[in-house]
């Protein structure tokens, strides 16, 4: 298991809870087309689609990423983490951020899945499938979280270049959305989601994550040995 | 033996069994509404199947699309969502299908990593009862079962006791019932479970590690109805413990 030293990073000590936001980028379901309104979905997402990333998935930046000995890559999901800072039930959109400490990079990986139905949890929560970091900044130095640059670089290839803007619900949205239902501690750390259209690393590649005004989290990809 | 986490007169403190009741460390003795009961055990990830009783998955047939050939269907909830021993869960308004689920939680004791069924035993540090609630007016079929079906603060009931493993001789001879206001509901076996615990530990070692704290809820048998505001629902496993949880309405949470 990797060292978990975010665990103690300013401006908050995280929990260790991480939710992830999926398909909260409107490409996403367009790319589905008639699909999304198909057997086995039948109709587009109404609430949130989330996912726990569990602790054993937690890494920090420099841990190591493995393949699986039967997969050829991983889906590098960059996205905008809200870490909480106070017990967060059922915000009002007006004050969602006033609950946010702030925010950090986070890297929702996962072995690539045709299915949003009812993926396998061993796509996504496999051990070191959620770096995080490499620092919390504090929400202050944030002007607007929904307006931040998003790079992913593959060695030093640019791979993908979004932003965090334009999502089906924006930071305080999603925050409001989501504590009707949970209630986040200090410390939780809740995604806004990543960009459509992951990019796919590879064992020998350096995954580099970059958002706006947050630093670089940066994960070696290699092949995990067999059993 | 079997221990509680309770919190009374200002701090928590570990219990135990006593014919009257509750004993404290410390010496007291209560009767069990005298406290507040916590989870039994510090929960870390909180891992729960799907359909893995054969009977269960007979009776929601009509709406699946798998079938207990595939891969052990496998979600994770959040630890927010943990209640203890007779506690209330809050039934929203808008909902017209809310049901218990009795399950056999199995609470790992010592680090897993890709451990074999014929090992996996000695990774158990024990169990306890959980009631696993579902809100099936929420479902949707995305990433399912969503967390606002099954994640919902309230919705993961834990206790009342942790049983240490080795007073628990045959994990898969227990009977499992459901009471709602002193109707028997729901009665299982868990040696109707289509994945077995060991199975399980060999499934999910196999890519996530699993720590001390780690708890596998292990499904729930047939026989899931509605459940309304004022009832009292009693989940219990025969040596392991009986739950008490009372459903709750909006109002009382200022909704």
């Amino acid at each position: 298991m990797p060292a978990l030293p975010i665990f103690d990073f300013a401006p908050y000590r995280l929990s260790g809870t991480v939710y992830d936001a999926l398909l909260n980028d409107p490409l996403d379901l367009a790319s589905l087309g008639e699909a999304a309104y198909q057997s086995p979905y039948k109709m587009p997402p109404k609430a949130p689609v989330l996912c726990v990333k569990p602790r054993n998935t937690l890494a920090g930046t420099g841990d190591t990423l493995r393949i699986p000995v039967d997969q050829e890559a991983l889906a590098i999901g960059a996205t905008l983490g809200m870490v909480i800072g106070r017990t967060a039930c059922r915000v009002p959109v007006a004050r969602a951020l006033d609950y946010i400490a702030g925010y950090t990079i986070v890297n929702n990986v996962s072995i690539p899945h045709d299915s949003h139905y009812r993926p396998a949890i061993r796509f996504m929560a496999r051990d070191g499938f959620c770096p995080i970091g490499p620092q919390v900044v504090p929400a202050a130095a944030i002007d607007n979280p929904d307006a931040l640059a998003v790079r992913v670089f593959l060695d030093d290839a640019v791979a993908q270049t979004t932003t965090t803007a334009g999502r089906i619900r924006p930071t305080a949205e999603l925050l409001a959305a989501v504590t009707d239902f949970m209630t986040l501690q200090p410390g939780d750390i809740l995604t806004l989601g990543a960009s459509h259209g992951a990019p796919l690393a590879r064992a020998g590649q350096r995954v580099a994550l970059e958002i706006e005004g947050m630093g670089r989290l940066e994960n070696p990809v290699v092949a995990e040995p067999a059993a | 033996m079997k221990t509680a986490r309770v919190a009374y007169g200002g701090a928590i403190h570990t219990a135990y069994e006593h014919a009257q009741g509750v004993r404290l460390a410390d010496g007291r003795v209560l009767p069990e509404s005298a406290v507040v009961w916590l989870p039994p055990f510090d929960v870390g990830t909180i891992i729960a199947l799907g359909l893995n009783y054969a009977d269960h998955v007979k009776e929601l047939s009509k709406e699946l699309t798998v079938t207990t050939k595939d891969e052990p269907l496998v979600f994770l909830k959040g630890p927010g969502s943990v209640l203890g021993h007779r506690g209330q869960t809050r039934r929203p308004t808008d909902v017209a299908f809310m049901h218990y689920e009795c399950e056999l939680a199995v609470i790992i004791g010592r680090t897993a990593k890709r451990v074999k069924a014929g090992h996996a035993m000695a990774h158990v540090a024990g169990y306890t009862v959980c009631n696993d609630y579902a809100f099936r007016d929420y479902l949707e079929n995305w990433y399912r079962p969503n967390l606002r079906v099954k994640s919902r603060d309230g919705a993961t009931i834990l206790g009342p006791w942790f049983v240490d493993a080795a007073e628990v001789p045959d994990p898969h001879d227990l009977t499992l019932r459901t009471h709602v206001n002193g109707r028997c509901v729901q009665q299982g076996h868990t040696s109707n479970m289509v994945n077995d615990i060991p199975a399980l530990i060999e499934y999910l070692s196999e890519f996530m590690t699993l720590q001390p704290g780690d708890v596998i809820l292990t499904g729930t048998p047939e026989g899931v109805i509605n459940v309304n505001v004022g009832d009292e629902v009693v989940t219990e496993i025969d040596g392991i413990g009986r739950q008490i949880n009372t459903i709750a309405g909006d109002d009382i949470f200022g909704r």
